[in-house]
């Protein structure tokens, strides 16, 4: 839950400030995820997401290298695990 | 994936360790502070890969780790009372506080559940307004938006039904008491890229100039992991002790401005009690008198303050130590034999990020000369392809 997690923000589900949220794709697994921090983000663009919140956006390379990287060292399980 | 094989760039890799062999005139000694770099690091062997030239000492990078017993206990009494529903992250459930963990709570009864973020939480109060839920929330700055945006929330709908049972920490502080201590042995940093990314760095300055320590901000990637490592050492030659930032793909010297003030809103700095050090002067956070009616401990009139939380561990787990940099993984005595992820004695050892799982599922050889076979689930050693040795 410390590590952050790439994912690409598929369609927007609510623009106002504190509780914007959109849907967004990890690794082919969808969430819901909160994002005050990065009201900026656009549909196509990724996000690092901590604990259900995008507390920054990153390019498409970095996003699928993080990615891999977590797959790699095995910490992408909260993702199926937690809830 | 064409992805995996571009980025685990193995000839990078290599002239990066060719790089940092040639620099290095004497052993330097770095810490790396987050605990996905620690992962990285053992993954890949880049320390046996620099053939002395580093050696890596593992800091307190695990929030879950750093909670102290003290609130775990507190976690497991607000379990246990009527009508309460306790949430935490998954990791922090399995954890043992000195009566059990809340997995054992919830054996005995108490209503215990995993959630993926602390608004999850918020939402199982909202669903549910004939019980109290209490978050219990850990973290770092990576984590510490996603709660008080929480709290906002449930302020702003109007959810009295929900409270925290606060125990987020503060890195810089830290690190800090690392470089503080009299046994230090820590030259230069690896600081963490995720933390980065939210607080900036440029609080760094003052501390690597004040200890004379290199800062360097670094992401989790092998390839990172070395860029990190050599500049640090670059440094180190030269006599230099600045902060310089090998994360820029995703860390801006402000940090996330928005993340910030939504934290701001909701927390003030405190002193508080990590697991390993004691109290840390401004090494947390607690809610500011407007949302003190969110603390579980002001709620539930809990005593005991994050402050009063003394450096005590579960008995047979020198986590402590471990957290601080003082011993390695593989020289707790329990290592690997009283102590795997199926059956762990403390922190380090439960949580995914921990140091103790990390030497566990890469270096199952150190498990071996402790007398048992490191085969069991998720302790599978794994190839090093991404770095030569
Ligand atoms: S190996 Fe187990 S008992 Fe030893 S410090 Fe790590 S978590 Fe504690």
């Amino acid at each position: 839950m410390c590590l952050g997690v790439p994912g690409q923000v598929v369609h927007w589900v609510s623009h106002d400030p504190l509780f914007a949220a959109a849907e967004v794709e990890f690794a082919g697994v969808r969430r819901t995820c909160q994002m005050a921090c990065v009201p900026d983000a656009k549909v196509g663009d990724y996000v690092i997401v901590h604990a259900g919140i995008a507390i920054s956006r990153v390019d498409r390379d970095e996003a699928e290298k993080s990615l891999a990287e977590l797959q790699q060292l095995g910490l992408l399980d909260e993702l199926s695990n937690d809830a | 994936m064409k992805y995996v094989d571009e980025f685990r760039d193995p000839q990078a890799a290599q002239r990066l360790v060719e790089e940092i062999r040639r620099l290095a005139t004497r052993p330097w000694v770095l810490m790396e502070v987050c605990g996905g770099q620690t992962h990285g690091l053992l993954r890949y062997g880049i320390e046996e890969s620099l053939g002395g030239a580093v050696e890596l000492i593992h800091g307190p990078g695990c929030p879950v780790c750093v909670t102290p017993a003290e609130d775990i206990d507190q976690a497991c009494v607000l379990a246990s009372r009527p009508g309460i529903i306790l949430a935490s992250f998954g990791d922090m459930l399995r954890v043992p506080g000195h009566n059990g963990s809340l997995l054992e709570a919830r054996a005995r009864g108490a209503d215990v559940r995993p959630v993926y973020s602390p608004v999850d939480a918020v939402r199982i109060a909202q669903a549910q307004p004939d019980r109290e839920v209490v978050f219990f929330a850990v973290g770092f700055e990576t984590t510490t938006p996603a709660t008080a945006l929480a709290v906002l929330q449930a302020a702003e709908a109007g959810t009295d039904n929900f409270s925290l049972l606060d125990a987020h920490v503060r890195v810089l502080p830290a690190m800090e008491a690392v470089l503080a201590a009299p046994e230090n042995r820590v030259q230069g940093f690896l600081a963490a890229g995720h933390v980065c990314t939210v607080t900036g760095f440029e609080e760094y300055h003052e501390l690597a100039s004040r200890f004379g320590v290199p800062i360097v901000v670094t992401g989790f990637e092998p390839v990172d992991l070395l860029e990190g490592i050599r500049d640090c050492i670059r440094q180190l030659e030269a006599g230099t002790a600045t902060v310089t930032n090998h994360y820029a793909r995703s860390v801006r010297p402000g940090g996330n401005t928005a993340a910030q003030g939504i934290v701001n809103q909701v927390y003030e700095v405190a002193d508080v009690a990590w697991r390993g050090f004691g109290v840390i002067p401004a090494g947390g956070l607690r809610l500011r008198p407007k949302y003190q009616h969110y603390d579980a401990r002001h709620r539930y009139q809990i005593t005991a303050s994050r402050t009063s939380g003394s450096d005590t561990h579960i008995d047979e787990c020198p986590a402590a130590k471990v957290l601080a940099g003082r011993m390695k993984p593989p020289e707790c005595p329990q290592f690997g034999t009283a102590c795997t992820p199926t059956t762990p004695l403390g922190a380090p050892m439960v949580s995914s990020e921990g140091a103790c799982a990390a030497y566990f599922r890469y270096r199952p050889g150190t498990a071996e000369a402790h007398g048992t076979v490191g085969t069991e689930a998720g302790a599978q050693p794994e190839d090093r392809t991404g770095v030569k040795h």
